[in-house]
């Protein structure tokens, strides 16, 4: 049966939310829906502080990555001096 | 007994992250970092025949790396004179006798500490990330260390919005998991 509750999300729709939420990408009201979920599910809540830890520490880290173009350039390069 | 092999056309995309952030917090320079990186991929395709299989690729990798980033200091202290430590320290009277006190390392600066555990962590996620499948690995780090927006990677891997954040999801999850075993 489909809810017809606008505030009402699932477990997995506030999962979803939370991790579009760490890239900034959730709307105002998917928050507040994020939120009210928040209040009265453990199981959010412990996704919720896990997501946002991992967040944290990730931009904590300062974690680099070489670009993807000069990946492409390196590969290349193996693979030339391979044959 | 052998036990690992060795396939340099993988190295790339398993390896080049992670010895990238081991060598930039020791040259402080991307593009030296990077170039020591692609230098180390040319000397391990050269030494192939020396791999005996006993340790890992990548740690195998990470010794030839080690011995770049030696090299990479030695070639930039071979002039002579630059290799010395230079202490610039005032000749002012009223500062004598204080030398020994300003020059004992500060307890409460905490930021070289900070520093080798921020790099720790970030040889850490990148460990955690080579144990993800490669797609979810890529996509997660395309989304997440580089900030690429939600279509340019769908258009990059043909997928829907949808299926991103399914990957993104599954990826966030086996991060967060492998990092309470290795970090928290």
């Amino acid at each position: 049966m489909k809810d017809t509750n606008n505030f009402y999300v699932t477990r997995d729709q506030a999962k979803h939310i939370c991790d579009k939420n760490q890239y900034g990408e959730a709307s105002f009201l998917e928050i507040i829906k994020l939120n009210i979920r928040f209040l009265f599910c453990k199981v959010t809540r412990r996704y919720v502080r896990r997501n946002v830890k991992l967040t944290k520490i990730i931009k904590k880290s300062n974690v680099q990555t070489i670009p993807l173009s000069k990946k492409e350039q390196l590969k290349a390069e193996i693979l030339k001096k391979m044959n | 007994m052998s036990t690992n092999i060795i396939d340099p056309n993988s190295w790339v995309d398993k390896y080049s992250d992670y010895l990238f952030n081991y060598t930039i917090v020791r040259v402080d320079d991307r593009e030296i970092a990077q170039d020591l990186v692609q230098e180390t991929f040319f000397a391990g395709l050269k030494s192939m025949k020396n791999f005996k299989g006993e340790a890992s690729e990548r740690t195998w990798l990470i010794s030839i790396l080690k011995r770049k980033i030696i090299d990479y200091y030695r070639k930039i202290n071979s002039n002579k004179g630059k290799a010395e430590v230079r202490m610039n320290y005032v000749n002012n009277e009223e500062s004598e006798g204080d030398w020994i006190e300003e020059r004992v390392a500060d307890p409460f600066d905490k930021n070289a500490e900070n520093e080798i555990e921020n790099t720790e962590l970030g040889l850490a996620i990148h460990n955690c990330i080579g144990k993800l499948p490669e797609k979810q690995a890529k996509i997660f780090k395309m989304k997440t260390i580089e900030g690429f927006d939600t279509e340019a990677i769908c258009n990059e891997f043909d997928i829907t919005a949808s299926n991103l954040w399914v990957i993104i999801h599954r990826a966030r999850t086996s991060m967060a998991e492998c990092l309470e075993k290795n970090w928290f």
